[in-house]
């Protein structure tokens, strides 16, 4: 089934050619976009297609790259289950394949975990057109390294993900979403972490321009005390569900605009970041999702303001969207790197496994890091 | 067993090296004083190092880095030595790096949730660190009393709650670890997640085979208010396989799912007085957690589904010393079976769910084929098997047969759509098993990892993966007929 691309792999190999590994191509703004990327020629994942196996009692599905993600997701539904981390999905074309090489999860991340966390198995193809199959259909599984999490973001520098097996969760039976107004950045990051330090059964939160939602999911009567416990408005189920798929596929009105996106991950607890001089009175503008520990800014500040700020509370910035920028601020930003750069020491590995797995460097050049 | 060439090391210069970097009483080299570190809880395989060390602080580890590197020495790293698949077992030419005494819990934040340790310290010390804050660390090995968090890494250590919480790559942040090229690095952080490949994946569960871990970030979790466990009984282990199935079907996340067929059951009740129903063919522990409200609700739904799968008999914990009561039991289920038989040997295979019956049934066939009695406990809410081969190991022939019993339940296992380990990791215990699980191309491309992060290959060398000679041999070895085994093999 995945002949055509194996073909395909070996043949830009053998002929010195780059690859660009593409699905639905939702995310292709998404990491670095070198300046010869347009001389790599795309493999389209799309042709291999299917969900494998799906056994709701055994929790795992099995399903090609180029699965729609939205298919993947109404069969799952179809049986009361989902993907535990609430992907996003960019567009209407989103691929399985995608999901996974870009690794990005979505508002339910903090407390269920990321996509990486349900990667049991997947089958790869690399550098030498070999067709390697990693992990299994199994929840448990330590036989040898785990490469098959390691490709979870990897954003193709490793080869073509060509089938993963994720672990699946079944649907909550009760969802609520509170809606608390007039509380202050810091105030929300203090609230957040207080209740993740309960058992409640929280599930999703933002807060921006000064209000904090706050999604509860889970058992019925778990819901029912928690809403009691926690106070708040409720919302009503079509609103709570708009709101966060807005959140999610980043529709929301927070993230228009034309300065550049930042994507700041840092420890659930810090409190609000002041990149470029502001001060705790009135801290920047952002959105904070995660419990607190992923914030989200518009700014045209400079790459390494941004960095030092995510740095300094222990965590990374990443220059999520570009925005539309003048050429000259656009040399600047891009000049500093779509990803936070690495610890030398950190950087060696990475290079040594790209070299192990891609060793003519025919994947995805330049996506992740320069020269990987 | 597959090394490096460790030409012709000199190992009182070695010694007296490491005993000058290291303070007096952490390098050990006399036979008598390396005796209790010769294996780990794969008591099998027996193997004096060179010399033991056992550093106090990262430094001193850096510094045994070192001289081992330069000397081309292998390092076998050790937690507590817990471990069952000879994970830890010594280089005959190499040096033992034991963690013991990098035991510290160096902080506990109530509010991040978090907890920072030393790879020495013990799995359940960070739980009852962290309970004045209301708060856990959710995987819990059986062994959890004795086995350090370093370990835990090294092996992606389960538990009997990781189908609700997790597995150690799911309930760690951030490890600090030493690679062969003396580099300090971190993996993870602690935030959500960090730039670039998503390392600290790979080198959990990679048994100290990429690099040695001096310090672990661990999450912490809120202790849920209640818990209530169901012990159901079934007259057939294939129907009480079929249960597990319905109640997952249902949506149902158990926080523990536990089965034990009727020998284990018996085995283990006249040790552990857990108030199992003996008459059962097998009973079930299914666990709900959370608000009182919360398990009030699951367990009613738990119990419907149970009945409506032909349990014979539902008894829920009323109280919390009966809940410990029924836990104590399964926990107890390896010393138990070290108390009715010489030895006993546990296997780790996991299944697809759906294939319980089918595995049972072999099982019970395979025993009588080997002569040989071999009770069922298993972790039924993720399919992983740890039958309890009992022998007894000063017969050789009583030896031989419970090995050749579990290479086939192994390979069964991989027939199946499984693995030949879940949680105990491969170390030497399995690896010719990995072979069949594996083939040559995969294998290399793990070689490749290995050699990313440790390229002279001197981090537990020979371990968990299989070199193709290797393979070689062990395909020779098992062709029968002329056939090799399990030629139409597919690789899942």
């Amino acid at each position: 089934m995945a002949d055509g691309l194996i073909d395909q792999v070996r043949a830009a190999a053998g002929q010195g050619r780059r690859l660009r590994i593409r699905g639905g191509g939702t995310k292709d703004w998404y990491g670095e976009q070198p300046a010869d990327a347009d001389a790599a020629t795309v493999l389209d994942t799309r042709g291999h297609a299917g969900i494998v196996e799906y056994d709701p009692s055994e929790l795992v599905v099995t399903a090609r790259c180029g699965t729609p993600l939205a298919d993947l997701e109404a069969t799952l539904a179809a049986s009361g289950q989902m993907l535990a981390c609430e992907p996003p999905h960019f567009g209407s074309g989103a691929t399985v394949g995608g999901c996974v090489a870009a690794g990005l999860s979505g508002p339910r991340r903090a407390t269920a975990g990321s996509i990486r966390d349900f990667v049991l198995g997947a089958k790869l193809i690399n550098g030498r057109g070999q067709h390697l199959s990693f992990g299994g259909r199994v929840i448990k599984n330590v036989a040898g390294y785990d490469v098959s999490r390691l490709l979870a973001g990897s954003l193709g520098i490793l080869g073509v993900i060509t089938e993963v097996s994720l672990k699946v969760v079944p649907a909550p039976v009760a969802e609520t979403t509170l809606r608390f107004d007039g509380i202050a950045q810091a105030e929300a990051i203090r609230r957040l972490n207080h209740w993740a330090g309960q058992p409640l059964p929280l599930s999703a939160s933002a807060w921006s321009g000064d209000t904090l939602h706050l999604r509860l999911s889970g058992a019925a009567a778990a819901v029912r005390s928690a809403t009691t416990a926690l106070g708040g408005e409720v919302l009503d189920a079509p609103s709570a569900a708009t709101f966060w798929l807005a959140l999610r596929e980043q529709s929301a009105p927070f993230f228009a605009g034309d300065a550049p996106l930042w994507r700041l991950s840092v420890p659930s607890w810090t409190p609000p970041l002041l990149p470029g001089g502001h001060s705790q009175d009135a801290p920047p503008d952002m959105l904070v999702e995660w419990g607190g520990a992923l914030r989200w800014m518009r700014s045209t500040l400079p790459a390494e303001t941004m960095r030092a700020a995510a740095r300094d509370a222990g965590g990374h910035a990443t220059l999520f969207r570009r925005g539309s920028l003048s050429d000259a601020q656009a040399s600047g930003i891009e000049a500093a790197g779509c990803f936070s750069p690495l610890d030398p020491a950190l950087l060696r590995i990475h290079q040594r496994l790209k070299a192990e797995f891609d060793p003519a460097g025919v994947f995805n050049h330049g996506r992740l890091y320069p020269g990987l | 067993m597959d090394t490096p060439a460790a030409a012709s090391i000199d190992r009182e210069a070695l010694v007296s090296r490491l005993q000058a970097l290291l303070p007096d009483g952490s390098v050990l080299h006399t036979d008598e004083a390396q005796r209790p570190y010769e294996c780990d809880g794969l008591t099998l395989f027996r193997q004096l190092p060179l010399a033991t060390v056992l550093p106090s602080t990262e430094s001193e580890l850096l510094a045994v880095v070192a001289v081992c590197r330069e000397a081309g020495v292998p390092i076998v790293p050790r937690g507590a030595g817990t471990g069952l698949s000879g994970g830890a077992t010594p280089h005959a030419q190499g040096v033992l790096l034991s963690t013991a005494k990098m035991s510290a819990i160096l902080a506990i934040d109530p509010v991040a949730r978090t907890a920072r340790v030393q790879p020495g310290v013990r799995n359940l010390a960070i739980s009852e660190a962290a309970a004045r804050h209301g708060l856990y660390y959710a995987p819990d090995p059986s062994s959890q009393i004795a086995c350090s968090i370093g370990g835990n890494v090294a092996e992606n250590s389960g538990g009997v709650h990781c189908l609700k919480y997790g597995l150690t790559v799911h309930n760690v942040l951030r490890v600090r670890a030493v690679t062969i090229d003396g580099d300090v690095v971190e993996f993870g952080s602690g935030a959500l997640d960090g730039p670039g490949l998503d390392l600290l994946a790979v080198l959990v569960g990679s048994e100290g085979m990429l690099a040695i871990t001096t310090e672990v970030t661990v999450k912490l979790i809120p202790r849920p208010q209640v818990a209530r466990c169901i012990m159901a009984s079934f007259d057939d282990v294939g129907v009480a396989g079929d249960a597990v199935a319905k109640l997952i079907a249902a949506g149902i996340i158990p926080a523990g799912l536990e089965m034990m067929d009727q020998p284990a059951t018996r085995m283990v009740e006249p040790f552990a007085n857990a108030g199992y129903d003996l008459d059962a063919a097998s009973i079930l522990l299914c666990e709900a957690d959370g608000t009182p409200e919360e398990v009030e609700e699951e367990i009613a739904r738990m119990s419907e589904v149970l009945r409506a799968a032909g349990a014979t008999g539902l008894r829920v914990s009323t109280s919390e010393a009966e809940r410990l009561r029924f836990w104590a039991g399964r926990k107890n289920a390896f010393p138990a079976a070290g108390r009715v038989s010489p030895d006993y040997y546990c296997m780790d295979g996991t299944i697809p769910r759906r294939r319980l019956g089918e595995m049972l049934r072999a099982i019970q066939q395979m025993e009588a084929k080997y002569e040989m009695r071999c009770p069922n406990v298993f972790h039924a809410g993720d399919g992983n098997l740890h039958p309890l081969i009992l022998f007894d190991a000063n017969d050789p022939s009583s030896l031989a047969r419970a090995e050749a019993f579990g290479v086939d339940i192994l390979e069964l296992c991989v027939k199946l759509g499984g693995t030949v380990t879940g949680e105990h990791g491969v170390g030497i215990e399995k690896i010719n098993q990995m072979c069949v699980q594996f083939p040559a191309d995969e294998r290399e491309q793990f070689f490749g990892v290995k050699r990313a992060f440790d390229p002279h290959g001197l981090l537990n060398p020979g371990k968990c993966i299989p070199t193709l000679h290797r393979c070689a041999e062990y395909g020779r070895m098992k062709v029968h007929g002329g056939e090799l085994p399990h030629p139409g093999l597919e690789r899942f």
